[in-house]
């Protein structure tokens, strides 16, 4: 069944924000969305793919190479032929076991012709694509050394059972979860560019327009989807569009005072916090079409890059997205 | 005579069975013939799950025998290959990756129902909320005794499956059943769904081309009545909506095509079947908040867990196979399989597969957090020590990790951080300076603090406050007594609400009413122990961790 589409997913919209943007620079570094049951999290990550511009990769490559001498060895492949291949969006299922997600022995291989052939795992499926893990918060400890590792270095390194394998492995990390069942640990939080926190709609209009494209998309899909699908393509080209922007985006001295002014007042620990905002706010002014960087576009992308990034105050029970908002308005008064 | 009870969880099965993308149902009941018989409107090929069931089994794998036997890859077919009913037992003993899953693949495909026979006893022990969600239906026969049930007659379900497709609905109906969800309380956009999805099969049972007022009613108090989180009492309007902006819509409940239906029959339908003590569940569920469904406590080791022995077993999911242990069963049969088979290569039978085992046990830290202000203080800081000292001295057997948390003066300083070496201890605790003011919630901050860390490591920590509770620094340092006890009462909801276990000790002469109040908001014990030593304190705190 065809995921419900993008852009029929009703308000939540700092959420598809935060998608786009990290579609138009996947350097900025995936997103966490933290929310409630029933908030449309997992709907959301699930429509991205469809959002995402195609790659051209190699045929049959494991890690979607786009460059013959990127395609690793042990793929054993000889074809050097392109193809324009969707942008991969992989699932990480919680309780998935270490071998599946680095790869391992190929056991059938083993087991049936007595070969030592490596079996790739998520990771290399991944790679120049999007990694989508439901429930982040409930991930078992070692799998997230595993991924901080991995997202770190860019690489995929198995040593393991005789076999020595090393492929690349960059993948922007979408995460989702429900708060109350768990904490993130703060140096997977770091790993993640942005993060949004949803929440149900709360005025009826809202809920019953939900009620209304969901029973559409399930009881006239071709039309729903005719509808729809132009949006997604629509907003797909933007993105491409942006892309080609950002490189035009002019960056005055002044922005990057700002950010940093922004950064030092909200004592984020580390500069990744600087680094962050300033590139979710260039892609921003690029969604926007927008020449240059200015403090609209800083003031919109401070909350979803800092404020996952702020020390937890026990007593602050306004939650660290208020904080964010009351110090952008002190410091760019 | 069948009771009403009875008689909507029958009929919740059969629109389960008419649409399938209902999700499924919750059955709250012990084993015993009132299921029974409820069983028996189930789909007799439904497929049984339980909670230890295996990701191979669920979704398919290799099978391992038949690739051994052929020679060629044989893959198994899951569970969830094939649609239809799904039946979940020992429901409440899911684990969140099980419940993930099956969540996932209500979520993808809407060809199975599930049906979760939740056997919970005590109220904290229930079906993990994830997937309780994505069920809509919930039924708790707890209180139905065989006499209550009535015969199964099956109406023609076929028939209704088939005439489901055609049955029509008025637009105005999804407003109703929004404003019923506002008014009941419920987030969640998924439940308004189900409503619908119910009132329509609802149609197709009875036989109506289009949705009737009955059918919405009867879809209102089967979807919407258990998941409500206060009584709709209030008209919507009075409602408080803290994040809404004031909607629009409320001039639409003025409009002249108002359906033919008041919202008031339909909110009486839900209203009827909410349990009265609906507050004290909610509490109880808010109470539990963060803490662990019925799965029983995580067995996570701060280690990797100590390497036992491998053992013969099946490959499965979440299973490392021991190569070493394996080739050096198969070793010995090598030359009689090879005769046997007239095949050259390495000969390995599904009974020579060993697996990795791996012993994980949860290490246990004990953070004192020890008033060091005043008077009492010398004495107090003393004991305190020789508790520690105690309770490290059986660490080796316990596992008990220990950290020592003082409070005096403006501030709380951690003494000792969580160790086992008792050595350490002993040296850091040589000299402890203590007087001035007694900082009660900085002192529970920074026991918090290190109570996150610990748990982040994978250690269960557990606080035990030391003081004779008269809270008088806030925790911006100033000397306030009335601030310093909001604040302390203030970290204490932070704790629980974190679910961090807690003991509150009293050491003053007389027992303290603000500290049994403190112990009340962290659902701790509260031991009142004047002029405790060392050996009675740490006797206690061992009796109420209970080991």
């Amino acid at each position: 069944m065809t995921p419900f589409p993008f852009s029929a997913i009703v308000g939540q919209d700092e959420m598809k924000q935060a998608m786009i943007l990290t579609a138009i620079d996947a350097s900025i570094g995936g997103v966490l969305v933290f929310g409630d049951r029933g908030t449309g999290k997992s709907t959301a990550v699930r429509a991205l793919a469809a959002l995402l511009p195609p790659i051209n990769a190699i045929k049959g490559c494991p890690v979607n190479s786009e460059r013959a001498e990127n395609v690793p060895d042990w793929a054993m492949l000889d074809t050097k032929a392109l193809h324009e291949t969707p942008t991969p969006v992989v699932d990480l299922p919680l309780g998935a076991t270490e071998d599946r997600v680095t790869g391992a022995l190929d056991i059938e291989k083993a087991l049936t012709k007595g070969e030592k052939a490596f079996q790739p795992g998520l990771l290399a499926r991944a790679n120049r694509g999007y990694l989508y893990i439901d429930e982040v918060n409930l991930l078992e400890d070692h799998i997230v050394d595993l991924l901080l590792d991995v997202a770190q270095s860019g690489e995929n390194v198995v040593e393991r059972e005789g076999l020595s394998i090393r492929h690349p492995a960059r993948f922007v990390l979408v995460g989702s979860g429900n708060p109350e069942e768990g904490e993130l640990r703060p140096q997977l939080l770091d790993r993640f560019g942005l993060s949004v926190e949803v929440a149900s709609p709360k005025d009826i209009a809202t809920r019953v327009e939900v009620m209304k494209r969901r029973d559409a998309f399930e009881n006239d899909n071709a039309a729903f989807m005719l509808r729809w699908q132009a949006e997604d393509a629509a907003i797909r080209d933007r993105i491409l569009t942006a892309r080609k922007a950002l490189t035009r985006l002019t960056t005055p001295e002044k922005a990057l005072h700002d950010v940093a002014a922004l950064c030092l007042a909200l004592g984020s620990d580390g500069l990744r916090g600087e680094l962050t905002l300033l590139k979710a706010a260039r892609a921003f002014a690029a969604w926007r079409d927008d020449t240059a960087l200015t403090r609209a576009h800083i003031r919109a992308a401070a909350p979803m890059a800092l404020r996952h990034r702020l020390r937890r105050d026990p007593l602050d029970e306004a939650g660290s997205g208020t904080r964010v908002i009351r110090v952008v308005e002190e410091v760019l008064a | 005579m069948p009771s009403a009870n009875w008689t909507r969880a029958t009929l919740a099965l059969q629109l389960l069975a008419i649409d399938p993308a209902l999700g499924g149902m919750r059955v709250r009941a012990r084993s015993g013939p009132v299921r029974d018989q409820l069983m028996q409107w189930v789909d007799p090929n439904a497929r049984k799950l339980h909670p230890a069931i295996s990701d191979d089994a669920l979704f398919g794998g290799l099978d391992l025998s038949a690739t051994l036997a052929t020679g060629h890859v044989v893959q198994e077919q899951g569970l969830l290959a094939t649609p239809g009913a799904l039946i979940l037992t020992m429901a409440e003993r899911v684990s969140t990756a099980l419940a993930a899953r099956l969540a996932l693949t209500l979520d993808r495909s809407k060809i199975h129902s599930l049906i979760a026979l939740d056997e919970g006893t005590a109220p904290d022990e229930m079906l993990n909320p994830k997937l309780a969600e994505r069920l809509a239906f919930d039924a708790d026969l707890s209180d139905i005794g065989i006499h209550d049930t009535g015969p199964s007659e099956c109406p023609d379900l076929a028939a209704a499956q088939h005439r489901l497709p055609t049955v029509t609905h008025d637009p105005d109906i999804l407003l109703q059943i929004a404003t019923i969800a506002a008014q009941c309380g419920i987030d969640s956009v998924r439940a308004p769904l189900f409503t619908l999805r119910a009132a329509l099969a609802h149609a197709a049972l009875s036989g109506h081309v289009s949705v009737t007022s009955a059918d919405l009613e009867i879809a209102c108090a089967l979807t919407l009545a258990h998941r409500a989180t206060q009584f709709p009492d209030t008209p919507a309007e009075e409602v408080p909506e803290p994040d809404a902006p004031p909607a629009d819509t409320r001039s639409d409940r003025d409009d002249p095509n108002t359906p033919d239906l008041p919202d008031d029959l339909l909110l009486d339908a839900v209203k009827a079947l909410l349990p009265d003590n609906l507050l004290e569940r909610l509490a109880a569920q808010k109470a539990r908040k963060g803490r662990g469904n019925g799965t029983g406590a995580a067995r996570k080791g701060n280690r990797r867990g100590r390497p036992l022995s491998s053992r013969a077993g099946k490959i499965c999911d979440g299973a490392r196979i021991d190569i070493i242990s394996t080739l050096r069963a198969a070793a010995p049969l090598q030359t009689i399989r090879k005769h046997a088979s007239g095949r050259d290569g390495l000969h390995i039978r599904p009974a020579d597969i060993r697996l990795k085992r791996f012993e994980e046990r949860s290490d246990r830290l004990l953070i004192f957090a020890v008033d060091a202000s005043g008077s009492a203080a010398l004495s107090r800081l003393a004991e305190a020590k020789g508790a520690v000292e105690l309770l490290l001295a059986q660490a080796y057997a316990r596992r008990d990790h220990v950290a020592l948390v003082a409070f005096r003066g403006t501030k709380a300083e951690l003494l000792l951080p969580p160790t086992r070496s008792l050595v350490q201890t002993k040296r850091r605790l040589a000299a402890l300076p203590g007087g001035g003011g007694t900082p009660l919630a900085a002192g529970m901050v920074t026991a918090f603090d290190q109570a996150t860390q610990a748990r982040r490591r994978g250690l269960t920590p557990t606080i035990a406050i030391l003081t004779d509770g008269r809270a008088n620094i806030a925790l911006d340092g100033t000397a306030n007594r009335k601030l310093a006890a909001t604040d302390a009462q203030h970290i204490a909801r932070v704790l629980r609400s974190q679910g961090i276990d807690a003991l509150v000790i009293d050491t003053g002469n007389r027992p303290e009413p603000a500290l049994r109040a403190l112990a009340a908001t962290l659902n701790a014990p509260y031991l009142p122990l004047p002029r405790a030593d060392a050996q009675r304190l740490s006797q206690s705190v061992a009796a109420v961790l209970g080991d």
